[in-house]
């Protein structure tokens, strides 16, 4: 351990209460979205935080964040910036937890250490408070990433239900742009129902699909030959007159496809292909 | 020498695929089912490949020939019971056996033989 640092880890243990003190009020004057009723939970992640860096800087390894010795304070960070992620916390104001750090410990710094001392010290507290700044800053991005793939993943879960409109007759009601990783997850769920609900006639409802191009039509194709691999019948309902026109432009051959304009009468078709019928009930008098 | 059984029934014949489809015992299989579709004068073949998990693109044309030829034999076939990873895989590969008779499972599949046959 050099001077510097020796002279940094000093100043924390003598003032530790002060400094923590000071560091508080500084946060408090950060304005930020946070309610009063997260001070107490501040205070206590505040009180760890400076331990954890006090054991790490007389540890020796004051240069060396990513070192063992700084295991806790990384870990009290990003336990931080992960739940202030998720409660929608700009990364500026989660980084300011650690650079806030910066005021009282110089002003308690500035009081120990003579001049010549000082600007050592300083300049090694300056590189310490930063790395762990931008470590924070980094702990928050990949937290606030992990938010985003899982509500990728969750949407893709939530626009692709597969429906038991009657015995024998399944629905598949398409929500949104296809693209080849939604196709796979439509196809895999859509013949996973058949097998499972022993189903002959799936009907693929694209109202919801905002534009059909060749790529789209080409998924829709292969979802159909699978399914008819298996050994079931598409039935492809809601097409829209303006979609009907693109197909038919871009060149797209359907022909090998059972198509209906609604999802009614893909239905009635499904029925009369299984041998039912829907008749209106006798008047009651 | 590893064989696949086919079965006789009345005048459809059954053929299950239970085990790891190879190379040689597709070309062995496709042997011994053009022979007896002419033997046993069968109308009808119906091949479960329930059990079948992997497909390369091999097998999958041999299923398609096996269709084909027992077309030319004037035996329909119908695949039933197809696993959905083999659908998709077999979709990708740009084989959707066109020609080929589908059914989910054995008893629909016979009823379908036996509809086109009535």
């Amino acid at each position: 351990m050099n001077t510097a640092t020796a002279a940094l880890a000093e100043t924390l243990r003598k003032h530790e209460s002060e400094i923590l003190a000071d560091w508080l009020k500084e946060q408090a004057a950060v304005p930020s979205r946070r309610n009063a009723v997260h001070e107490a939970e501040t205070r206590t992640l505040s009180r760890d935080f400076l331990n954890a860096v006090q054991e790490a800087i007389n540890g020796g390894a004051a240069d060396d964040i990513r070192g063992a010795a700084w295991s806790r304070a990384r870990d009290l960070l990003s336990e931080l910036s992960a739940s202030r992620a998720v409660h929608g916390q700009s990364p500026s104001e989660t980084a300011m937890f650690v650079f806030s750090l910066k005021q009282p410990l110089f002003t308690w710094l500035r009081r120990d250490l003579e001049a010549d001392k000082l600007a050592e010290a300083l300049w090694a507290a300056t590189l310490v408070i930063d790395r762990l700044g931008l470590f924070t800053t980094e702990a928050f991005q990949k937290s606030r990433e992990d938010v985003i793939q899982r509500q990728q993943r969750e949407l893709l879960e939530l626009s692709t239900p597969v429906v038991e409109l009657w015995d024998g007759i399944l629905a598949l009601p398409l929500i949104g742009t296809l693209d080849s990783g939604r196709t796979q997850v439509v196809m895999e769920s859509l013949l996973e129902k058949i097998v499972q609900s022993g189903s002959t006639i799936a009907i693929i409802d694209i109202t919801g699909v905002p534009t059909v191009d060749t790529l789209v039509a080409q998924h829709l194709m292969k979802t159909v030959a699978a399914a008819r691999l298996m050994g079931a019948d598409c039935i492809i309902s809601g097409i829209r007159p303006q979609i009907a026109q693109t197909i038919v432009h871009l060149g797209v051959d359907l022909s090998a496809v059972t198509t209906k304009a609604s999802l009614a009468d893909a239905f009635m078709l499904a029925l009369r292909r299984l041998g039912s019928r829907i008749e209106a009930a006798p008047a009651r008098v | 020498m590893e064989r696949i059984p086919i079965l006789r029934m009345g005048r459809f014949l059954l053929v299950t695929i239970q085990v790891d489809m190879h190379d040689q015992l597709a070309l062995t299989l496709q042997d011994d089912l053009t022979q007896r579709i002419v033997a046993d004068r069968a109308r009808g073949v119906l091949m479960d490949i329930s059990s079948l998990d992997v497909v390369d693109s091999f097998i999958g044309r041999m299923i398609s020939n096996i269709a084909a030829m027992s077309r030319v034999l004037d035996a329909q076939t119908v695949v039933v019971g197809m696993q959905p990873a083999v659908a998709i895989t077999l979709v990708e590969l740009g084989l959707d056996l066109a020609g080929v008779r589908t059914a989910l499972n054995v008893e629909r599949g016979m009823a379908l033989l036996q509809q086109s046959e009535a």
